[in-house]
């Protein structure tokens, strides 16, 4: 079983928690933090299991059987039944044995030794018993290793650096001298917001077939991210449940402020309707990105959309068509047709429009305003939707790849571009299969090496975690060559540029 | 000299050349500017040597427009009416003419540019709020004045400015084709110029797609080049006004200068009406003492709220009294008229008491009897608007001073509703003014307000030019405005000149 520690370290663990939490930290901010003692832990205001606090019983606890008796009973979820793959134990094991701390540090640091855009570095704790602890900054990538171990969060999020050390924060006088510097651009795409046009699925459920939305999103500001800004770094993450999160580590894209990050994040998103939802259509002539957009995207209208989804096959998905169609005449003439040969399929009624439109008789057809609404319909059932307040500013924080998601026990692992269209969502390990994986092996090729060999092989290695992980490590070393560059450069030039001050000649 | 410049020091080597004058044989070491062009970014400080009286000069002038243009602003007028409407005042005040036309008061025009703007830096950049007003205003200008300017005039100036911009070459418009005309939303007829720049430069056009963007490169076309210019104005200037404000406590100067700076400064709150007699009489009209309470409804807010107060108390005080005397002066109310208003409007104390402390008052406000021999005669003037918003304030007792000031919000909307101002949407912005401390553009407001539909006559008709319905600054103006707006009709044309009448004030 994957739980191979005696429960006494356990427990003894859970119980220094608390001493060892308060001595790694000293200015611990503990007015903003409750205790991490899972006993005594309250659950955040919003959440509202307040009735069940002290009930001893364990819920759903499948291990509960194996499972060494927890120290006490963890506080349930707000409401829902307790997700089996976050309790302390299990994520105590990742942590210790799965969890790529070096790369990931790497990737934040982008050096190998530490420098202050890993020290000032804000990082939000989510602990078990529902805890938000914020502005937790490390020295070292084992430091922040050993916490994670120590206070085995559910997950933890990203931020900013900032000009000081986020712990010292309190301790300067003016409240403007401590800000964010420096964070690397993300771009987070939910698959919630494709509600309105998905047939399969709704709310937090995902299946292959809408997946492909993602997929579709990917590709697009991708090719706007290394066409149009030059950006070479990124990272794209699959967010644990139904979405994507994008990371770009360029210098250039870091040191972005708030005006610059609004600008790209707006410069991707397509508004279709404005303010008061009245539809506007898209500017013509279409502006290059677009252009490019929809050529990427035509070929999944059909695929995806129109066959798969097949959004306009109800009554309420073809007039929605109907809606955004600009001739009357035309509308009409498709509605009689639909009305009178029912079920037809959203392909059918596509090439409808084409061919009614032909037909002739309608006098009042502006054939280029069709072309344009049938562009513009495309580009709504699969432009990216984007949630554009996360890349907009410098401190917003987002949530760390490969930590795990509690709802279905995911590794938040990153997504291999080259090979986007083989992406499952739905195959992507979860915590317990990974480490069940571990004992598989122990117990199969492990048998067969002999001591030294096996000692050397990390415990990732073992399981199906092996592929992202490599994956990562080549994309951060890649990344710190680039970045081992650009700090000779600018160390050899040492260009001062002067602008504005003219000294006078006389 | 009067440059500040950023580092005040002198070379050592330099200190011996600095006086041409005193070396008989010495070049002269400055460099005579020269404006080639008719724009400018105003980076070198003036060398030449001016008087004092074109010191004041140009730089009031100058102020006058940036304060003309601050109240466009401030009521919000679009870029065509602003332009329309500083047209003539530009004209007036701080022409500039195009390199192509043959004035031969090109270089003295842009003299008085240039030196009025490095005048006025000094004046307005001690503080923080005075710099970043003035660095909007003069962008302002400037943004109003490259719009106006020709374009082959703009594009030798914007080269003149060398603000490192890659001009896309034409092998690199073959590459790009359609998609440099689709991303700039090109018309046809417009020229085919673009720019390459770094994107973070122009992230207003990268947000709005209004650029095509390849490789972390914008390639903005020309006629996006004016935002990027004017920003790049902005910049430099708020930069430079930041060295200023530093080296101003080195500044050596003679005693000339600082008197002179700092009435400049105040002036920009509400920018200073010179009072003559013309802008306020009215021929054609006899005032007399009778008619005032008739005449009121033309009254500014200040001086109805005095006269209410005098007809519900019967009495004023001193700097009340002394305040709408002189107004009432200005109206053209004679020394006698007078007199028997004030008369009649104490009627509650004697005539003896009336004789001893009053009437020797009202005689010396007209100039009849004392003060001194410049004003004899002719008694002082009627106070302007920024004479009484900078006076002291009124105590317990007293109503002198301008109500937008002086009285609360709320108490201010119960008296505008009482004089019969009861737009809603009037008061909120009056509220909002007096909340920014713009009393004069409140008072303006209202003016503009209660008389809408002869501004609107006489704008369509036009009977007035712009420049007699400008900003008003001074209460016989306010009055006289109103009463020719309220009597287009019944004023003939000829016996009233709009611009003020040639007899002088009726004594």
């Amino acid at each position: 079983m994957p739980h191979a520690l005696s429960p006494s370290p356990e427990q003894d663990a859970a119980t220094n928690v608390e001493d060892s939490y308060m001595t790694d930290a000293p200015a611990a901010p503990a007015e903003e933090t409750e205790p991490s003692e899972p006993a005594d832990s309250q659950p955040l205001p919003t959440s509202n299991g307040l009735e069940n606090m002290f009930d001893d019983d364990d819920d759903d606890d499948e291990f509960s059987s194996s499972a060494q008796p927890q120290p006490s009973s963890p506080p349930p979820y707000t409401g829902a039944p307790k997700p089996k793959f976050c309790t302390p134990d299990i994520l105590h094991q990742f942590y210790t044995r799965l969890f790529p701390f070096r790369p990931l540090f790497q990737w934040l640091n982008h050096s190998p030794t530490p420098q202050l855009d890993f020290q000032n570095r804000e990082f939000a704790f989510v602990l078990p018993g529902g805890a938000y602890i914020r502005y937790q900054s490390f020295p070292t990538a084992d430091l922040f290793r050993k916490q994670c171990i120590q206070m085995t969060p559910e997950r933890f999020e990203i931020g900013p650096q900032y000009s000081l050390n986020p712990r010292d924060r309190k301790q300067v006088r003016k409240a403007s001298a401590f800000r964010p510097v420096m964070k690397e651009l993300v771009f987070d795409i939910d698959m919630t917001d494709y509600d309105p046009i998905r047939t399969c699925c709704s709310g937090a459920q995902i299946c292959n077939k809408c997946w492909s939305f993602i997929t579709m999103a990917i590709k697009v500001v991708d090719a706007a991210l290394r066409e149009d800004f030059g950006f070479q770094h990124i990272l794209w993450v699959y967010s644990g449940r139904r979405g994507a999160h994008a990371w770009i580590s360029d210098k250039r894209a870091r040191e972005m402020d708030d005006t610059k990050r609004r600008a790209v994040a707006n410069y991707l998103v397509l508004q279709m309707s404005n303010d008061q939802g009245k539809r506007t259509g898209i500017k013509r002539p279409l502006h290059p990105h677009i252009d490019r957009s929809l050529k990427i995207l035509n070929p999944y209208f059909n695929s995806t959309v129109l066959d798969t989804q097949d959004p306009f096959a109800s009554t309420t998905g073809s007039e929605k068509l109907l809606a955004l169609l600009p001739d009357k005449g035309l509308t009409t003439a498709l509605q009689k047709k639909w009305d009178s040969t029912p079920s037809r399929s959203s392909n059918q009624k596509w090439s409808d429009i084409d061919t009614l439109a032909e037909a002739g008789s309608l006098s009042t057809l502006n054939g280029k305003q069709l072309v344009d609404a049938k562009q513009d319909i495309r580009l709504e059932y699969t432009y990216p939707r984007l949630d554009a307040e996360v890349s907009k500013k410098l401190n917003h924080l987002l949530k760390s790849p490969f930590v795990i998601h509690p709802g279905t026990g995911r590794v938040c692992v990153p997504i291999d571009t080259r090979t986007l269209e083989d992406f499952d969502p739905l195959s992507v390990p979860t915590v317990t299969e990974l480490l069940r994986e571990i004992d598989e092996w122990e117990s199969g090729p492990g048998q067969r090496m002999g001591e030294e060999e096996r000692a050397k092989v990390q415990d990732w290695q073992k399981t199906s975690l092996k592929t992202y992980v490599e994956y990562f490590r080549g994309y951060v070393a890649g990344l710190l060559k680039e970045e081992a560059k650009v700090v000779k450069r600018e160390r050899d030039e040492d260009v001062r540029v002067e602008v504005g001050a003219e000294s006078m000649e006389f | 000299m009067l440059a500040t410049r950023p580092t005040p020091r002198i070379d050592a080597k330099k200190r011996a050349v600095l006086n041409p004058r005193k070396q008989q044989f010495a070049q002269a070491q400055w460099k005579e500017q020269e404006f080639n062009h008719r724009m400018n970014f105003y980076a070198q400080p003036p060398t030449g040597d001016i008087t004092i009286e074109q010191f004041e000069e140009w730089a009031i002038a100058r102020l006058k427009i940036l304060a003309e243009l601050e109240s466009c602003s401030f009521r919000n007028r679009s870029v065509e009416e602003t332009s329309e409407y500083m047209k003539p005042l530009l004209a007036t005040h701080l022409p500039l003419s195009q390199n192509s036309s043959r004035s031969s008061e090109l270089h003295v025009e842009r003299k008085k540019d240039h030196y009025s703007h490095w005048i006025l830096r000094l004046a307005f950049s001690a503080t923080e709020d005075l710099r970043k007003r003035f660095s909007r205003l003069e962008t302002q200008l400037f943004r109003l004045r490259f719009l106006a300017d020709d374009g082959r005039e703009r594009r030798d100036f914007v080269e003149s400015l060398g603000l490192e911009w890659e001009k896309v070459t034409e092998e690199e418009k073959v590459e790009f084709g359609e998609h440099l005309r689709a991303a700039s939303g090109c018309r046809r007829g417009e020229e085919e110029i673009w720019f390459k720049v770094d994107w973070e430069r122009v992230p207003e056009l990268v947000e709005g797609r209004r650029v095509l963007l390849r490789g972390g490169k914008a390639y903005v076309h020309v006629r996006e080049q004016t935002s990027m210019v004017v920003s790049e104005f902005s910049r430099r200037l708020d930069n430079a006004l930041e060295l200023c404000a530093r080296a101003l406590p080195r500044l050596d100067e003679d005693a000339r200068l600082s008197p002179i700076l700092t009435h400049l400064s105040k002036s920009f709150t509400a920018p200073d009406a010179a009072y003559s007699s013309s802008d306020s009489s009215i021929s054609g009209a006899t005032i007399t003492a009778g008619s005032i309470d008739m005449l009121s409804q033309h009254f500014p807010l200040c001086m109805q709220n005095l006269h209410r107060e005098l007809r519900k108390n019967s009495h004023l005080k001193h700097f009340s009294r002394l305040q709408y005397t002189l107004f009432l002066k200005g109206l053209g109310l004679s020394l006698e008229e007078c007199i028997i208003f004030w008369r009649k409007s104490f009627k509650l104390i004697t005539d003896e008491k009336f004789q001893k402390e009053y009437r020797y008052n009202i005689r010396h406000a007209y100039g009849d009897v004392g003060g001194d021999a410049n004003r004899r005669g002719r008694g002082y003037t009627p106070y302007s608007c920024q004479k009484i918003l900078t006076e002291a304030l009124p105590g317990a007792g007293q109503s002198h001073g301008c109500p937008y000031r002086t009285f609360s919000p709320d108490n201010l909307i119960s008296l505008l509703q009482a004089t019969g101002v009861s737009d809603r949407e009037v008061l909120k912005n009056v509220r909002e003014d007096v909340g920014k401390q713009r009393y004069h553009i409140a008072c303006n407001r209202v003016f503009e307000s209660t008389h809408k539909n002869e501004i609107r006559k006489v704008k369509d008709q036009s009977l007035w030019s712009a420049s007699e319905l400008d900003t008003i600054l001074h209460p016989n103006t306010y009055f006289k405005r109103s009463f020719l707006l309220k009597n287009l009709g019944k004023l003939q044309a000829g016996d009233i000149g709009v611009d003020g009448p040639t007899d002088p004030v009726a004594p």
